[in-house]
């Protein structure tokens, strides 16, 4: 497992029924693609984070399916429509299994 | 400075290489690409590839995709060892088919982005992106 793996995610607190917001996320990691050596020339595994969702009141927002050659700390940024007030989740799946989670609530007026 | 038999054969192994490799790294594109499209006609129109011109640090190239109406985006990147970026794939709640990220880029080379409509059809955009200083690592 990747070491300090900390996600970061931006929501507006509010919003108004039905409006499109601007959603950014931001996770520390590594993303080893699987194709730099170390300094006795093995190759160093691949290890990144392969999937990202986000569903609000379970429902999707979007998917994204990340490759090796996503920079390291993987910065995703997108829009969503907010038809009533709930929350955001927001899930990183990591090459060795593990998940990282994070939610927002936004409040509709 | 002459050349021996075995001088000639090398230098002519290593010409067939040098020019055989790109075409590999071509083919594994193309390849992706009739893998997302199933070899349908794709086509050049509604979809809007951002990227820098000149890309100082191929380690984190910003990149953002627009397609109104899509349902799925895929960026591919024609010069990497492996093409595939990134794949989104836009649910019910998307405020809009965009989206944006940052890429590696082993060198110059053609980015990519191809996007599903939601009614079948497909349609693709391609810029050239100058590396510096590429960013796979050694």
């Amino acid at each position: 497992m990747a070491d300090n793996v900390t996600p970061r995610v931006r929501v507006p607190r509010d919003a108004a029924a039905g409006e499109t917001i601007t959603i950014k996320t931001l996770i520390s990691h590594p993303m080893e693609s699987g194709q730099r050596k170390d300094s006795d020339g093995n190759t160093i595994p691949r290890s990144i984070i392969n999937r990202f969702t986000c569903e609000f009141n379970g429902e999707s927002v979007m998917e994204m399916i990340l490759e090796p050659a996503i920079s390291t700390n993987p910065f995703i940024e997108f829009q969503a429509v907010v038809p009533e007030s709930g929350t955001f989740a927001f899930t990183w799946y990591d090459d060795d299994g593990s998940v990282y989670e994070e939610s927002k609530d936004i409040a509709v007026s | 400075m002459s050349f021996s038999r075995r001088d000639t054969i090398l230098m002519a192994l290593g010409a067939a290489a040098a020019t055989t490799l790109p075409m590999s790294a071509r083919a594994a594109i193309e390849d992706a690409i009739s893998a997302f499209t199933d070899g349908a006609e794709v086509g050049e129109t509604g979809i809007t590839l951002t990227a820098p011109e000149i890309a100082e640090n191929g380690n984190t190239v910003p990149v953002e995709v627009s397609a109104p109406g899509a349902a799925s985006i895929i960026i591919l990147a024609a010069g990497n060892p492996t093409p595939g970026v990134a794949t989104f794939n836009f649910g019910p709640l998307a405020g809009a088919q965009a989206a944006s990220t940052r890429m590696r880029l082993a060198g110059t080379q053609d980015v990519v982005a191809i996007a599903k409509m939601e009614d079948g059809s497909y349609a693709q955009a391609r810029q050239e992106v100058k590396v510096t200083i590429g960013g796979c690592g050694g």
